[in-house]
């Protein structure tokens, strides 16, 4: 375990993070809702092209330091900054966020969805985008499937949801509790694909309560408990 | 997975405001084609308010062309307020509006094509209540008919433009159905008086407003408050 002093800032001299760039560093970070802290005092640095996994129980902010991080949501207190000096709300287009509602819409099918949001990033012509087939196929969907959203099946709109995000191409992936809905082999298959994102220099922080199915492509793992960072742990990532 | 990501801050530019537009246009009316229910909706209401109205007043002619601008435009703001409190439904639903509000282009965009859509279906009800509306009420206008082509679309814009902003605005309230409506109302007001008054002189043919006060209100209206709504959306759209 790496040290985590009583605010919860690990120690930058000692954090392996220190080795290659950051994406993102929170400084004191904490987010109350009413008289509710969801968050409370996290500091942590998230390096480039690494894979971290968020655990805790139900209520323990995971959700909350997702949104933070993605810009979505500000923190009451400290400081968030992501690719050395933004804010995350100024560089929301460079982060991928997949919550775990599926965010895509119920009367369309999953390649128009995909081709929407793909639309709304860049002009096709120079285009750093995905091609919604492609990434379609990635997480393992059949892009002529006439269906829409609506009538999925639970796994397979998680994919679907997985494939928005990557058609962005991001360099820092959110993910919360990807793995939820679906089968032994689908996991294995976005594990797989994620190891691949990872490999290009990308940073992935993936909440789940399933701590061992992302174990292979965890670098390290961050525990939080009531809002409270408790600590942060190196993974042995076997992808 | 190909693309490097220090390439990807130069890539990843928004596209051309209009162009954003006409993708998020394309979005929701091919899936209101698919669902229609929103224009189903208005269009059962507005219908069933019209023949109430005719039934309840069986007006001679005169008295029609009286009330009737009153009746049509009561007709078209309650049916309306029933699809815009639905209008930002989809963007809720599934957390969608968050992966909006991801995206690069702003929600000026996004706000203006939610505006034409709604437009849209409200003119497509018009058009199907119209004729209705004067079989029923027996109108035959006096005055310049092809005017109302003008005035129907300023006054329905003026409609849209606000009834969309302050579906938003309240989009995170419980009591959206009945917010709607207590915000949208007052502020509706004056254009609300304009259209009716202009469909009036139209229908009665009085030449009360010779030089088109109301219509040029109308228009003045639709451009201040479009602009503001246009330059608040994003506030609306980021508030956490």
């Amino acid at each position: 375990m790496l040290p985590v002093t009583e605010t919860g800032i690990n120690k930058p001299e000692q954090s392996p993070n220190n080795l290659t760039p950051l994406i993102a560093h929170l400084d004191s970070v904490s987010r109350l809702f009413g008289s509710f802290a969801a968050l409370r005092q996290v500091s942590v640095d998230l390096a480039r092209g690494k894979c971290y996994v968020l655990l805790g129980e139900n209520g323990a902010g995971k959700s909350t330091l997702l949104r933070i991080l993605a810009g979505l949501l500000r923190p009451s207190v400290g400081e968030v900054t992501v690719f050395e000096d933004s804010e995350p709300r100024q560089a929301r287009h460079r982060i991928g966020y997949m919550s775990h509602a599926p965010m895509l819409y119920d009367e369309l099918t999953g390649r128009e969805n995909l081709q929407y949001y793909r639309d709304l990033y860049t002009r096709p012509e120079r285009s750093g985008c995905l091609n919604p087939d492609d990434a379609l196929r990635q997480v393992g969907l059949d892009p002529a499937l006439t269906r829409t959203v609506g009538q999925y099946s639970q796994g397979m709109r998680q994919r679907t949801s997985l494939a928005r995000v990557l058609i962005s191409q991001p360099e820092l992936l959110l993910l919360d509790e990807p793995f939820s809905n679906m089968d032994v082999e689908s996991v294995d298959q976005m594990v797989r694909l994620l190891a691949t994102f990872r490999s290009d220099s990308r940073t992935i922080v993936i909440t789940t309560h399933q701590r061992e199915l992302a174990a292979p492509i965890a670098d390290f793992i961050i525990t939080l408990k009531a809002g409270r960072l408790h600590s942060l742990d190196a993974g042995r990532p076997s992808l | 997975m190909t693309t490097e990501p220090s390439n990807m801050a130069s890539q990843s530019s928004a596209p051309a405001w209009t162009s954003l537009v006409l993708t998020h246009l394309r979005k929701d009316l091919r899936i209101e084609w698919r669902s229609r229910d929103a224009i189903n909706a208005m269009l059962f209401f507005a219908l069933l308010v019209v023949v109430l109205f005719s039934l309840a007043f069986d007006p001679s002619a005169d008295t029609s062309r009286e009330i009737a601008s009153g009746v049509l435009c009561v007709a078209t703001l309650f049916a309306s307020v029933s699809a815009l409190n639905q209008a930002w439904a989809r963007e809720l639903r599934h957390q969608v509006l968050d992966a909006l509000r991801m995206t690069p282009g702003g929600g000026a965009a996004m706000f203006f094509a939610k505006v034409l859509a709604n437009f849209f279906y409200v003119t497509i009800v018009q058009a199907v209540l119209g004729p209705v509306f004067f079989i029923f009420y027996n109108l035959r206008p006096l005055g310049d008919a092809s005017l109302l082509l003008l005035v129907v679309p300023l006054g329905t814009w003026a409609l849209v433009v606000n009834g969309t902003f302050f579906a938003a605005l309240s989009i995170r309230s419980r009591n959206r159905e009945l917010l709607l409506p207590l915000i949208l109302f007052p502020i509706f007001l004056p254009a609300l008086l304009a259209m009716v008054l202009s469909v009036k002189t139209i229908l009665t043919g009085d030449g009360s407003d010779p030089s088109f006060l109301w219509i040029k209100m109308l228009g003045g209206y639709d451009i201040i408050f479009t602009t503001i709504c246009l330059l608040l959306f994003d506030v609306v759209l980021q508030a956490e």
